[in-house]
């Protein structure tokens, strides 16, 4: 499972959870109860645990996400073996070299000679795998580890009127077949 | 009269001609903007000829249109109930409405006669670097229709904290600050006034934030050799517009807060997590915007971390406190279920709901997977659709039929159709992120077509039972002008 089909199936579960939560509350909603000062009492008693509950989860879910940090450094020189020099204009990207090793981690240095764009690496099924901001005056730094294939670059950043008709193009062969080029 | 409607919410002639502009006008805007979403994504689904540049303009205007016309009909919500509670005039809610025609009237010539498309976000450089699509002077009518309105808020704005402090003698006695760490609280302090002082405050800054980044854009689109940080005019930008929409929320969840319990037989007073709330949200909504930029890697890391954590954090208040709380107000009430309060609940569902997305998305390592993609319009559509048109048009309902009122035929069949046609749309656009169908695209690949196309479907829906309710509601305020119903008849 991709990381979209897991935060995918997530988001669909919560959802569903909390249009059950709806539709119980809905379907009672009619019908009084004899003391309804105690039903509420009850509900925001629950409500302190739900919220103590919610706490722990989110900094739970805040540490394993965000512990290591999953943005590379971006002030400390190179940070990988294979260095892509990525320049986005109206309406194409200019990238040296593209053809690169797998299993070797690969830096893009993702910059704009324009406006904004969005680098967006995506793989030969049309699945985003790794994605940065192009932006005139500053270098963005993205490292990925590849496995051998064909990649495509979209821009995720719009951009004007061919903004949807951006693409790039680069290539990961098996080590021993050579890159750089 | 008075069974229907408290006194308090009889307007006078005045007040009442102003408030069914800013109805009647909202309700306008929002069926021609679906109308231009629905052509939208019949494009994107090869379902329609739409030429890439129609298409980024219509795009442009149905952001800004929607954008600013929510904001709009929101602080009608909220000058209606507070009015009841401070010294609140007519003359600004009037200002606000006529500076706001003004800028509609620039932004659509900008867009339908000088061919702007940069976009309602105005992300610098695009407005000054259109590639010969549109002019200088497109983009500066742009944003100078921008201006407008933002000095239409800012004055209506202005007048609110004056009102509020004239009544409760500062901002933070009426935000209820007073009771954060003690003291008895004042069941009678009206949310409207505690929800009021947060939008005020934070709207205001908001605004002002938008003020300082558009001088600068129209400067540089003059004199290009002024040319400002790229990263500071997207700081301020993504600042100003997600504060911008987050207080439509604000200021339409009032609407909640004072029409339920009309409808569930239990009151709903301040307490003191309700204060805490709205309190953290006032501080959150500032500093969360950096959520929108986890993909520029060059900004401080820390303020990445901020933007994550505060978006969690930012789920709690609605959770636990606005939704958690509408839930327990009608938990076994004998609720008396009608147009207003089914959307009410409707309102509570889809603001809780698109908060889901939301936060899953600003999850850095999500957020770099899911990105502009359609994930996005999906949450944020999620929250608007289904979370605060649903407020409004329970507001409107209530205007119009008041708490005793029965609905008509139609009316119901309209809501399910809303609901189910809501929901399979905001659905597609999700499931469209989740396949990597990237957002702001006029054509798209055909192995994504199917959602764009299910999606037109349920727009169609959704947009047959937005036109029933507009007209019914439209209808309802010029009867209530001859003084038939609740709201036109003091």
């Amino acid at each position: 499972m991709s990381l979209q089909d897991n935060v995918w199936t997530l988001t669909l579960a919560l959802l569903a959870l909390l249009a059950l939560v709806f539709l119980f509350v809905v379907t009672q909603a009619g019908r009084p109860a004899a003391d309804g000062a105690a039903v509420q009492k009850k509900a925001y008693a629950m409500r302190r645990w739900l919220f103590a509950a919610l706490l722990v989860l989110g900094a739970g879910v805040a540490w394993g996400t965000l512990v290591p940090f999953p943005i590379p450094p971006q002030y400390l020189g190179t940070l990988a073996p294979q260095v892509v020099k990525v320049v986005g204009h109206q309406w194409y990207w200019e990238m040296s070299p593209t053809r690169l090793k797998a299993g070797i981690p690969v830096e893009f240095d993702v910059t704009s000679a324009d406006v904004n764009h969005g680098f967006a690496v995506y793989d030969a099924q049309d699945r985003l795998i790794a994605q940065t901001q192009a932006m005139p005056g500053f270098t963005n730094k993205l490292v990925h580890v590849f496995p051998p294939g064909s990649y495509r670059v979209l821009c995720l950043e719009y951009c004007g009127v061919a903004h949807h008709g951006m693409f790039g193009a680069f290539e990961i062969v098996a080590q021993h077949e050579g890159g750089q080029s | 009269m008075s069974e229907r409607y408290p006194p308090s919410e009889v307007l006078p002639a005045r007040e009442r001609l102003w408030l069914n502009l800013y109805a009647v006008t909202a309700l306008a805007v929002i069926v021609l903007m679906m109308l231009v979403g629905l052509i939208m994504r019949l494009g994107q689904g090869a379902w329609l000829n739409v030429p890439p540049d129609l298409f980024y303009q219509l795009m442009t205007a149905h952001g800004a249109a929607l954008v600013g016309i929510v904001g709009l009909g929101s602080s009608a919500v909220m000058w209606f109930f507070l009015r009841k509670y401070v010294p609140l005039g007519v003359a600004m809610f009037a200002a606000n409405y006529v500076l706001f025609l003004l800028g509609a009237v620039l932004i659509l010539a900008a867009v339908f006669l000088g061919h702007y498309a940069g976009a309602w976000t105005f992300l610098y450089p695009l407005p000054v670097h259109s590639m010969g699509l549109w002019s200088a002077n497109a983009a500066a009518a742009f944003m100078l229709g921008y201006v407008l309105i933002g000095v239409g808020f800012l004055l209506f704005y202005l007048d609110v904290m004056r009102a509020l402090m004239k009544r409760y003698g500062s901002l933070g006695r009426a935000l209820g600050l007073q009771w954060l760490f003690g003291g008895e609280i004042d069941k009678s302090h009206p949310p409207a006034a505690v929800a009021s002082t947060m939008v005020a405050i934070v709207n205001s800054l908001g605004i002002l934030g938008g003020a300082i980044v558009l001088v600068i854009c129209l400067v540089n689109a003059y004199v290009p050799s002024f040319m400002p940080n790229t990263l500071l005019v997207k700081n301020l930008i993504y600042f100003f517009g997600h504060v911008f929409i987050n207080c439509s929320i604000y200021m339409a969840v009032i609407a909640v807060y004072e029409l339920l319990p009309r409808y569930s037989g239990r009151p709903w007073s301040i307490s003191r997590p309700f204060v805490w709330a709205w309190f953290a949200s006032t501080v959150m909504v500032l500093v969360v915007y950096p959520h929108h930029l986890l993909m520029d890697f060059v900004m401080p890391h820390w303020m990445l971390v901020v933007g994550q954590i505060v978006s969690y954090l930012s789920g709690l208040p609605v959770f636990l406190v606005t939704a958690y709380g509408a839930l327990v107000n009608v938990h076994r009430s004998g609720m008396r279920w009608s147009m207003p309060s089914g959307l009410i609940v409707l309102s509570m569902f889809g603001w809780a709901a698109g908060v889901v997305p939301a936060i899953v998305d600003a999850t850095i390592s999500v957020n770099r997977v899911m990105h502009n993609t359609d994930w996005v319009p999906g949450h944020f559509h999620f929250y608007l659709l289904l979370g605060v048109l649903p407020m409004l048009l329970a507001f409107l309902y209530h205007l119009i039929g008041g708490a005793g009122a029965r609905e008509r035929a139609g009316d119901w069949q309209a809501f399910m159709a809303y609901l189910v046609g809501g929901l399979a749309f905001v659905l597609m656009f999700l499931a469209g992120g989740h396949a990597s169908e990237p957002r702001r695209y006029a054509v798209h690949f055909a192995r994504w077509l199917a959602y764009d196309r299910i999606a037109s479907v349920a727009a169609a829906v959704v947009i047959a039972a937005m036109l029933l309710f507009a007209v019914r509601i439209t209808a309802g305020l010029l009867r209530s002008s001859d003084g038939g119903a609740a709201h036109g008849a003091g």
